[in-house]
C-alpha cells in the first residue's frame, strides 16, 4: 500500500507536466495555423500535433501506457474496425455498394450515348 | 447479494468488471464519433469548396484549454482519493465541473452567435457537420456533468461504506472524461483551424 501512494505520487508529477506540454501543443496548433500553409501541410501538420496530444492523454491520464492485455486486445479490435469504418465511404464513392453484383457501376452515368 | 468484482480483480481478465466495461463503453464511443469524423471527411473531399474562418479561433482554442485543464484536476480527483484525501478529491472534482460548465457557456456564446447570424446547420453542409459534432460532443459533456455531481452530491456516501470502490468510480468517470477531451483534442483543428 505505501508503495502504491508513492507511485501515486510519482505520477502526480507527470500529470501536471503532460498538462503543461497539452497546453503548449495547443498554443504550437494555433500559432501554426498562423502561418497560412498549404491546406496539405495544414492538415498534416494539425493532425500530427493532435495525435501527439491524444497519444499523451490516452497513455498518461487514461494510463493506457500500462494496461491489462485484455483491454489491448479490446482497443486492438476497435481499431480493425475503425480503419474499416474509415474506409468505407471509398468503397461507396467507388460505386461498389448498393449495386447487384456483376452490374455496369457507372454506364449510364458517363454519358456513353455521346 | 454483493455485486462481485466491483473492487477485486477478475482473477481471468486481472480488471474488475467496471474497468473492463467502461473500456468496452469507449470502444464503442470511438466508432460512433469515427462514423462522424468519416462522414466530415467524405463531405470535404466531396465539396468544391470548404468555408474557411466561420469559427471564433480564440474561443475553440480557450475552449480547449478548458478541457485540458479539467483533465488534469479529473486526474488528480483520482489521485487524492488513491492518497486518502477525500476532500481534496471532492475539491478537484467540483473544479471539473465548473470547468465543463464554463466550456458549455463558451459553446452557448458560440451557437447563439451561429443563430442570431441564421447560420443554423441547414445554412450549408460545413455548419451541417459542424453542430453534429460539436453538439454530439456538448451532449457528452452534460452526461459528464449529471455523473460528475451524483458523484461530488449523493453519490460521495459510498466513500464512507466502501472507499475503493468510489476510487474505482472516480476511475471510471475520468476514462470517460479523457476520452471526451481526446475527442474535441481532434474536432479543434478539424473544426476551427483546417
Amino acid at each position: 500500500m505505501h508503495s502504491d501512494q508513492e507511485a501515486i505520487k510519482k505520477s502526480i508529477r507527470s500529470y501536471m507536466v503532460v498538462g503543461a506540454l497539452l497546453l503548449v501543443f495547443t498554443g504550437v496548433t494555433v500559432a501554426a495555423n498562423s502561418f497560412h500553409l498549404a491546406v496539405p501541410a495544414a492538415i498534416t501538420l494539425a493532425l500530427i500535433i493532435a495525435s501527439i496530444k491524444g497519444t499523451m492523454v490516452a497513455s498518461v491520464f487514461m494510463h493506457l501506457s500500462h494496461e491489462k492485455k485484455w483491454i489491448y486486445g479490446s482497443l486492438l479490435l476497435t481499431v480493425v474496425f475503425f480503419i474499416v469504418l474509415l474506409f468505407l465511404p471509398l468503397l461507396t464513392v467507388a460505386g461498389g455498394i448498393g449495386k447487384p453484383t456483376g452490374a455496369p457501376v457507372v454506364a449510364h452515368e458517363s454519358g456513353a450515348a455521346h | 447479494m454483493e455485486i462481485p468484482y466491483t473492487v477485486e480483480p477478475r482473477p481471468d481478465s486481472g480488471l474488475a468488471n467496471g474497468k473492463l466495461g467502461i473500456w468496452l463503453f469507449l470502444a464503442s464511443e470511438v466508432m460512433l464519433f469515427g462514423a462522424l469524423f468519416s462522414t466530415y471527411i467524405l463531405l470535404r473531399v466531396g465539396a468544391a469548396e470548404w468555408p474557411h474562418g466561420e469559427l471564433s479561433i480564440k474561443l475553440g482554442a480557450i475552449n480547449t484549454v478548458i478541457l485540458i485543464c479539467s483533465s488534469v484536476t479529473m486526474v488528480m480527483s483520482w489521485a487524492s482519493l488513491k492518497l486518502n484525501n477525500f476532500s481534496k478529491g471532492r475539491l478537484y472534482l467540483l473544479i471539473t465541473i465548473v470547468l465543463a460548465a464554463v466550456f458549455l457557456v463558451n459553446k452557448y456564446f458560440e451557437y447563439a452567435d451561429h443563430f442570431a447570424r441564421g447560420e443554423g446547420p441547414w445554412h450549408n453542409t460545413f455548419l451541417a457537420i459542424y453542430f453534429t459534432l460539436t453538439g454530439l460532443h456538448g451532449l457528452h459533456i452534460i452526461g459528464g456533468i449529471v455523473v460528475m455531481a451524483y458523484l461530488l452530491g449523493p453519490g460521495a456516501g459510498l466513500w464512507k461504506r466502501n472507499p475503493e470502490q468510489y476510487t474505482n468510480r472516480i476511475e471510471y468517470t475520468g476514462l470517460y472524461w479523457h476520452f471526451v477531451d481526446l475527442v474535441w483534442i481532434f474536432l479543434f483543428p478539424v473544426l476551427y483551424l483546417l
